[in-house]
C-alpha cells in the first residue's frame, strides 16, 4: 500500500521504479543496475574526441567501469565521491540544515575542490546537485568554473518530478559513450527541484545549457565552460 | 606413548618468519651462490607488519610485504608486492610492482604492474600504474593516470634504416673515427 503511494508520488517513472513495478519489490532484485541510454553522455565524450591526455573529474565515486573506460581514451580521472564526502561533512540526520552553515561549507569546499584554475577539461557531476541546497550549490558552482577550462563541458542529471518526496540517488557507471548502468545507492529528499529555467539560471555564467529530453523522470543537462 | 607425544608437544616449532641461515649468512657468500639462491625467492614467504606496529620512516622492501599495523612515512619495494591488511593503515608515499589495499592508504602510489583496492578499503591519494582494479565498495578519492607501457619498437628495420643512413650519409670531416 506504503509503495504503491510512493509511486503514485514518483510518477510511477523514476528510474529504478519501473522495474520495482514489473517486479513486484523483491529486494534484491532492486540491487540490479539499470541500462540507460544516455545522449548527454554520448555529446559529452564526442567533444573530447580525437584528443588524449585529458584531465577529468568524476564525482560520483570511483567504479572499476567508469576507470576503465576513461583510462581506455587516454584520460586522467580524478575520482571523487561528492555525495559520500558530503554526507560525512553534513551529517545525514540534519543533512541540509548543516548545509546552510558557511563555516562546513569552507570546509567541505577545501576538502573537495582544491584545484587550479582551469585543471579540468570535463566533469561529470551526475546527480550530486540534486542534494545541495543553495548555500552549498551555489559555491559549489562557481569552483566547478574556476577549476574547468573555458570551453570544458560539464554532465549534469536531474530529477525533473516535481511531486515526488524523494528521489534516488544512483551510481553511473559507464558501459560505452553512450550507454549507463544505474545502481542505486539510496533514496532521499532532494534539496529543490529544477525546471528547465531554474537550471538555466544556474549556469548563468556558463557559455550555455544543453537540455536532453528523457522517457523517465531524470533530466540530461550538458553544460559547457 | 602419553609421555612421548607431550615431548613432541613440548618441542619448539620454528616461526614461519624465522629467517634460515641461509638468509643470515647472505651478505658472505659469493656471487655465484646467490645468483643460485634467489631462484627460490619465489617460495620465500611475504616479511609481516603486525597489527600492533608503528613504523614511522622509510621502509625499503626486497621481498613482498603484508602491513597489517601502521607505517608513517614511505615505502618503496619496486620489485615487489604490497599488502595492505584489513587493519593496515598506511600514511606514505608508496612504490610498488604490485599494492593490494584491503585497509587505508593516505598517499601517492606508483606500480609498476597493478593496484587492487578490494571492497571496503580506502584510499586517498594519486594512482600511478598500468593496471586497476577497484572493487564496488572500495572509497577512493585521487587521480588515477594510466602509464601505458611503450610498445617495444621493432628492431630490424630501425637498424636496417640506421645503417642505411650511415653507408649514404658523409660525415664530417672532423668525425672521430669511432663514429664512422
Amino acid at each position: 500500500m506504503f509503495s504503491k503511494r510512493l509511486r503514485d508520488m514518483l510518477g510511477g517513472s523514476v528510474p529504478g521504479e519501473q522495474r520495482q513495478d514489473k517486479l513486484g519489490n523483491q529486494p534484491q532484485q532492486q540491487e540490479q543496475p539499470e541500462v540507460r541510454s544516455s545522449h548527454g553522455l554520448e555529446q559529452f565524450f564526442s567533444a573530447l574526441r580525437d584528443t588524449v591526455g585529458l584531465s577529468l573529474l568524476d564525482m560520483g565515486g570511483a567504479s572499476q567501469a567508469n576507470v576503465s573506460f576513461i583510462t581506455s581514451l587516454g584520460h586522467r580521472l580524478y575520482s571523487e565521491d561528492f555525495i559520500r564526502s558530503m554526507e560525512q561533512t553534513f551529517g545525514t540526520a540534519d543533512f541540509y540544515a548543516n548545509q546552510g552553515d558557511p563555516a562546513r561549507v569552507d570546509t567541505f569546499l577545501q576538502q573537495m575542490l582544491t584545484f587550479p584554475d582551469g585543471h579540468f577539461d570535463g566533469a561529470l557531476v551526475w546527480d550530486a546537485f540534486q542534494f545541495m541546497s543553495p548555500a552549498l550549490l551555489h559555491p559549489t558552482i562557481e569552483q566547478l568554473s574556476r577549476i574547468l577550462r573555458p570551453n570544458a563541458y560539464l554532465l549534469a542529471y536531474f530529477h525533473a518530478d516535481e511531486r515526488a518526496a524523494t528521489v534516488p540517488s544512483f551510481s553511473y557507471r559507464i558501459t560505452d559513450a553512450k550507454t549507463l548502468l544505474l545502481s542505486r545507492r539510496s533514496r532521499r529528499e532532494p534539496a529543490q527541484f529544477f525546471n528547465n529555467r531554474s537550471v538555466e539560471k544556474l549556469f548563468k555564467n556558463f557559455q550555455s545549457v544543453k537540455f536532453f529530453l528523457t522517457r523517465d523522470q531524470l533530466r540530461e543537462v550538458l553544460v559547457k565552460r | 606413548m602419553w609421555n612421548r607425544r607431550k615431548e613432541e608437544e613440548a618441542a619448539p616449532k620454528p616461526a614461519a618468519t624465522t629467517p634460515t641461515s641461509n638468509e643470515f649468512s647472505r651478505e658472505g657468500i659469493p656471487m655465484a651462490t646467490m645468483t643460485t639462491r634467489t631462484s627460490d625467492d619465489s617460495h620465500r614467504g611475504t616479511a609481516a607488519i603486525g597489527k600492533s606496529v608503528l613504523i614511522k620512516g622509510q621502509v625499503i622492501s626486497r621481498e613482498d610485504l603484508y602491513v597489517d599495523g601502521e607505517v608513517d612515512g614511505s615505502i618503496e619495494m619496486e620489485e615487489h608486492r604490497l599488502t595492505v591488511g584489513p587493519n593496515g593503515k598506511v600514511h606514505a608515499g608508496i612504490k610498488a610492482r604490485e599494492v593490494v589495499v584491503l585497509g587505508s592508504v593516505n598517499g601517492n602510489v606508483e606500480t609498476s604492474d597493478k593496484i587492487d583496492i578490494r571492497k571496503d578499503a580506502k584510499l586517498v591519494g594519486d594512482i600511478r600504474t598500468a593496471r586497476i582494479v577497484i572493487e564496488d565498495g572500495a572509497y577512493f578519492k585521487g587521480s588515477i593516470d594510466i602509464a601505458r607501457p611503450e610498445p617495444p619498437k621493432p628492431a630490424r628495420p630501425a637498424a636496417s634504416a640506421a645503417a642505411a643512413s650511415a653507408a649514404h650519409t658523409p660525415l664530417p670531416a672532423g668525425a672521430p673515427d669511432g663514429k664512422r
